[in-house]
């Protein structure tokens, strides 16, 4: 059973940086970010092709499978996602927001962008699912009956790190409070001087390297495929609307519950639902609390 | 209108502004703001007076005639270029970060210029003195007098040579109204000048030096603050004698 609960954290440590990528772009662009899975897949495919330049095989990290060239390589990967996403922005999202399109256009923009997205991996890399190490990991046992992946461990500690960087981020720079502002008050935010297309344009990069690092380990953990960001956006939208949409927490806390469910329907035995698991959480929070379980109610203007 | 031109802080020409390009909802208005004075814009619901004032902001898609602050037009700008210009805005409602602490809250107001932000909360300090005593906790836990010194003060925080506000006493106790307005006073008496847009018209120009007068979104009347407040013109343009008192 804690086998199973261990499995279920990592898996959910990187739906829950992935959802607090979704999360910034919700907050401060106020639209759901359907593509948002393929800017994760286009991190994975970019880490891809820098392993496969640099090779994977040397200096690998004391005992984890992989060396520091898939490190170094999600460093490239963060980089060019980025620029990826700016420029996507640059062509298509200011545009929008020039013209003060409504929020559903921007989310069926997104969501034309991510099938743009799918098909050019599938152009440029091929439908196959692709790995980014043959190594496969060793367990080394820690209790009895409980076996830990040292990568597994560090997949953690990348999440605990990336968390404990965006909240300082967000509390002590300039940009983190502009984007807590925008966040909460864009207009109020543009009349007391705030450049909010600047914000906007550091809140892509800040998603797109979130997308960039959990798709990379994603696809570390299992496999690369061009759907792989499709397969993934539902759970990390069910983890934003379980943990609350408007708490940063919330997506981490989301991320966490739905990776461990759906970790517990494989250990009883429904592996065939596991996707369904995380909606039935989905179902109960929006029942029971539908502002999530760290959200904030939405005020009234 | 005649005026000098030197000592123009804000100067308007023939400005028409609306948010669509078919409809203006003010037309060819024409005004210009002292260094250092108060001037309240008057009129009754619908005149055009936030309309004017989120003009001056570049908050309106659809602007034509002429913004000059401080001799330089600034129409096309964007608005954060023109709050850097040393002009703050305060609207009229949800102008408070209620999820942020109040301290975030002036934090914001001197992002432009950090350096000055120590000095400046000093200043803020001595004229909302209780402030302080909320620094930590969150704006939204504020009462609305509170949230609306904690609005002013934020927007003090840039060093503004130029406040524009936005209907301050609006929804307030009559006790906040009244401190509200001589918070005003002493902002001006600080060196700021304030373009404010007032409903309760007998109290903002008791505090004013001049006053304008708007109506259908056009300018109807302006004058010296005290003859305004005895000119029989303004209650004929206003809905009868109750927007003369003081309430």
């Amino acid at each position: 059973m804690i086998q199973f609960l261990i499995d279920g954290l990592i898996n959910g440590a990187i739906i829950a940086l992935g959802a607090v990528g979704l999360s910034i772009s919700y907050n401060v662009m106020r639209f759901a970010n359907f593509a948002q899975g393929e800017v994760m897949a286009v991190g994975a495919y970019i880490s891809l092709a820098f392993v496969a330049m640099m090779g994977l095989g040397i200096g690998r990290i004391g005992p984890v499978s992989f060396g520091w060239p898939l490190l170094v390589s999600m460093m490239f990967s963060i980089l060019i996602t980025a620029i990826v996403v700016l420029v996507t922005d640059q062509l298509v999202f200011r545009m929008l927001r020039e013209k003060e399109s409504s929020r559903i256009t921007f989310i069926i923009v997104a969501f034309g962008l991510s099938l743009i997205a799918r098909n050019v991996i599938t152009l440029i890399a091929g439908g196959d699912q692709q790995f980014l190490s043959f190594y496969i990991p060793r367990a080394v046992e820690v209790f009895e009956g409980v076996k830990i992946v040292p990568d597994d461990m560090l997949i953690l500690l990348i999440t605990v790190v990336c968390v404990i960087g965006l909240h300082t981020f967000l509390n002590q720079t300039l940009m983190g409070k502009k984007m807590r502002s925008v966040a909460e008050n864009p207009s109020l935010a543009r009349v007391i001087g705030i450049n909010v297309d600047h914000v906007i344009k550091g809140s892509w990069v800040l998603g797109a390297s979130l997308a960039a690092i959990s798709g990379t380990l994603h696809a570390h953990i299992t496999q690369l495929d061009p759907e792989m960001g499709f397969e993934l956006i539902l759970s990390m939208f069910a983890a934003l609307i379980v943990g609350g949409v408007s708490s940063l927490y919330g997506a981490v806390l989301g991320g966490l519950l739905i990776g461990i469910s759906e970790a517990l329907a494989v250990a009883v035995g429904w592996s065939s639902y596991r996707g369904a698991v995380s909606f039935l959480i989905l179902i109960l929070v929006l029942v029971l609390r539908p502002e999530g379980i760290l959200g904030e109610k939405e005020r009234d203007a | 209108m005649n005026q000098t031109s030197k000592e123009n802080l804000l100067e308007i020409k023939s400005l028409s502004a609306g948010y669509s390009s078919q409809v203006n909802i003010i037309r060819d208005i024409s005004l210009w703001v002292n260094e250092g004075e108060i001037l309240t814009i008057l009129g009754p619901n619908g005149a055009g007076k936030s309309t004017l004032i989120k003009s001056l902001c570049g908050l309106l898609r659809f602007t034509s005639g002429s913004i000059l602050f401080r001799q330089n037009e600034i129409i096309g700008l964007k608005t954060h270029q023109i709050i850097s210009q040393s002009i703050a805005y305060v609207p009229q409602t949800n102008n408070v970060f209620s999820r942020l602490s109040v301290e975030h809250n002036l934090d914001l107001g001197s992002l432009a210029n950090p350096q000055i932000h120590d000095q400046r909360l000093e200043h803020v300090f001595e004229l909302f003195p209780d402030l302080k005593r909320f620094l930590g906790k969150k704006a939204g836990i504020l009462s609305g007098g509170q949230r609306q010194m904690l609005a002013i003060a934020r927007a003090l925080m840039s060093a503004p040579a130029m406040l524009l506000l936005d209907e301050p006493s609006a929804g307030l106790s009559p006790l906040f109204r009244r401190q509200v307005f001589e918070h005003v006073k002493k902002i001006k008496e600080s060196g700021v000048t304030v373009l404010m847009v007032e409903q309760n018209a007998k109290a903002a120009l008791k505090v004013s030096d001049r006053g304008i007068i708007l109506s259908d979104g056009k300018l109807r009347l302006e004058g010296a603050a005290d003859e305004l407040l005895e000119s029989p013109e303004i209650g004929e343009i206003y809905f009868g004698t109750q927007a003369m008192s003081s309430k």
